[in-house]
């Protein structure tokens, strides 16, 4: 178990270990800290959203152990030791990954707010099966809720992605 | 949205954590996947003094075959259930059930334990498990003890765990079982619970049913097996009659409430139907 530390006026805090993009980051949680907070809070992280905060929208989704989960669901002493990947982890040297310029090209952002959640869980999905049929596609975002586009320019962003049909943003 | 502080415990084996809860009582809540714990203390439905974290109890993640078994370890995800081979080889129908649940990011959080002892009369393993004559296995400082899956409910949210007790286990027997299947209706394929569901296992013969259970879903308080129904189908042939019979004896059997999802009437509807067409693929597509 992490260890825990006790200040004078008897509050136990934890020293956990969370693993952000590759870095390690030490930082010191209450036992109710919501790993969702953790990140936007304390690691400055910003691009995980808060939506809902119960588990339905999956605006705060990140990939825990490479698996998607709603981080609002999840208390920050629960990650400890883990590897997590949130929206910042995605671009790699200064390059849009092939699902956000995806999606770019696609206009399968509006007003942005699920994006980051949304990318993430297509990511995943790419990651454990390549070659997803639209139904797969569908089921891997359906716990990210999006109010704008009505999901079909997302549904075709993910599926070129898989095709290998994503050409770099010209203007 | 805030929790409400509490004490944080993260035990190493089964055993610790049982001393921990036997030394707390109520005053802990065990905490696995977390979806619905940490859900209901953010809505202000929960305020543990101590969380007991499963986290570390990794034993409790397997999902294993023994000689006339298969255990479930409480810890599996539903996501885990899904993509296990030996539930896709073994009891198609569970892994089917599991992928219907609820989101992928609920569903690598979520933990069949937790769909159990929260005791939700819409609960979607349950049903499929009972049908699969599932047996539990709860353990304390006392002891261990084993019960049918069938016996654990009493009511909506209520069930015969005792404080101190952690479900460790999910035991699946060996099935004479021919075919089993678990249907839902929800209000969207999404993350939506059941209006009303059917699990059904059969052990068919030629034109014959040999075998039956019909266990029903937010169909009333808890989940229902409708043993009379079933006594009243076995040993006869199979055809479309029997099945409409079947699906008449179950909404009868069924005591549904009326809710935002829909009336009690709609569901009683919805039980005949789904417990027909629920029967017909069981006897038709087999898989146990």
């Amino acid at each position: 178990m992490a260890q825990a530390i006790t200040d004078k006026d008897g509050v136990k805090r934890y020293l956990i270990t969370l693993n952000v993009n590759g870095d390690a980051h030490t930082v010191l949680v209450k036992g109710n800290a919501i790993l969702t907070n953790v990140l936007r809070d304390q690691l400055d992280l910003t691009g995980t959203k808060k939506g809902c905060e119960l588990g339905d929208c999956g605006s705060c989704t990140v990939l825990l152990d490479g698996k998607p989960v709603d981080s609002c669901l999840v208390l920050a002493v629960e990650a400890d030791g883990r590897q997590i990947t949130t929206i910042e982890g995605v671009a790699a040297n200064g390059r849009l990954d092939e699902i956000q310029q995806s999606m770019i090209n696609h206009a399968a952002v509006q007003c942005g707010y699920c994006t980051p959640g949304m990318v993430l869980s297509a990511k995943a999905l790419l990651t454990r099966n390549p070659n997803p049929s639209e139904q797969e596609v569908r089921e891997a975002i359906s716990g990210n809720l999006c109010r704008c586009t009505g999901y079909v320019h997302i549904v075709e962003a993910v599926m070129a992605t898989a095709q290998g049909r994503v050409t770099p943003d010209d203007h | 949205m805030y929790v409400p502080d509490f004490e944080y415990h993260a035990p190493n084996t089964v055993a610790e954590a049982c001393a921990i809860l036997a030394e707390l009582g109520d005053r802990a809540t065990v905490l696995a996947g977390g979806t619905d714990v940490l859900h209901k203390m953010k809505v202000g439905k929960l305020t543990p003094e101590h969380l007991v974290s499963l986290k570390n109890l990794d034993e409790l993640r397997e999902i294993r075959e023994e000689p006339g078994r298969v255990v479930i370890g409480a810890l599996a995800s539903h996501n885990q259930i899904y993509n296990s081979r030996l539930l896709q080889r073994r009891y198609l129908s569970l892994p089917l059930a599991a992928h219907t649940m609820a989101s992928n990011q609920i569903c690598n959080l979520g933990t069949v334990g937790g769909n159990i002892v929260n005791g939700v009369p819409s609960a979607d393993l349950p049903p499929i498990l009972i049908a699969l004559d599932a047996s539990i296995r709860l353990t304390s400082a006392r002891g261990e003890r084993t019960l049918p899956l069938e016996d654990f409910f009493y009511g909506s949210a209520q069930t015969r765990i005792e404080p101190g007790e952690i479900l460790t286990e999910i035991s699946i027997p060996d099935q004479q079982t021919t075919g089993s299947t678990y249907m839902k209706f929800g209000l969207r394929r999404s993350g939506a619970l059941a209006v009303a569901a059917a699990a059904v296992s059969v052990q068919v013969s030629g034109d014959t049913l040999h075998g039956v259970r019909i266990v029903l879903a937010s169909a009333a308080p808890t989940v229902l097996r409708v043993t009379a129904a079933e006594r009243s189908l076995i040993g006869r042939r199979i055809d479309d009659e029997l099945l409409t019979e079947a699906g008449n004896f179950a909404a009868q059997a069924s005591r549904p409430r009326d809710s935002i999802r829909g009336s009690a009437e709609y569901r009683k509807n919805l039980v005949g139907v789904l417990t027909k067409r629920a029967l017909r693929k069981a006897i038709e597509e087999g898989h146990a």
